[in-house]
């Protein structure tokens, strides 16, 4: 079963709290999703560190029922 | 815990290639558009770099994960320092910052401007 885009922002949010997500439906499949997180929290990381505490909210899902998530991650607004 | 054997193997393999791709497929026959694109890049670039093929090692496959803390594959090591997967080393190309790491890494570039 694919995820659905409510589930991973929310999974997100409760990750990283405050975090800004916009998701992107890549393939209009469901199943192949772009998400732009922007969070304070990201200050002073690498990109590295950014994308590993995204996985980490996630909680192991990514690279499994999650298969294709293409992620950017920014302290603030552009 | 001790760590899992693996892992002694991917220190060796990252030790013996400058630049080292973790990969589905081979470089000339990519067989997933995250790893084929990572590929693009590096040929554009024109490092030349040694790629590990995952999918015919099911151990790699799940130690290179948690080797790197990172759950996908392609993953990209220069020199040594795990530098990222697709959606970073692409957006590290378009903003120059890949090819001057790896200029400051020593890695030779055959199309260098």
């Amino acid at each position: 079963m694919p995820m659905e885009a409510d589930e991973i922002v929310q999974l997100i949010k409760q990750g990283i709290p405050g975090a800004e997500v916009e998701m992107q439906d890549l393939a209009g499949d469901g199943d192949h999703w772009a998400a732009t997180v922007i969070s304070s929290a990201f200050v002073g990381k690498s990109k590295i560190q950014q994308h590993q505490m995204v996985y980490g909210a996630l909680g192991g899902r990514m690279g499994g029922v999650l298969h294709a998530l293409k992620l950017t991650t920014m302290a603030q607004k552009p | 815990m001790s760590e899992p054997e693996v892992f002694g193997r991917i220190r060796e393999e990252i030790g013996k290639n400058d630049v080292l791709l973790f990969m589905k497929g081979t470089p000339v026959f990519p067989q997933c558009g995250f790893s084929a694109a990572v590929v693009e890049v590096l040929s554009e670039l024109g490092v030349k770099f040694h790629g590990v093929n995952i999918l015919v090692d099911p151990e790699l496959r799940d130690g290179i994960k948690q080797f790197s803390q990172w759950p996908t594959i392609p993953q990209l090591y220069v020199k040594g320092e795990f530098v990222g997967g697709c959606d970073i080393v692409r957006e590290m190309a378009e903003t120059g910052e890949l090819g001057q790491l790896l200029k400051d890494k020593g890695v030779t570039l055959a199309n260098a401007a």
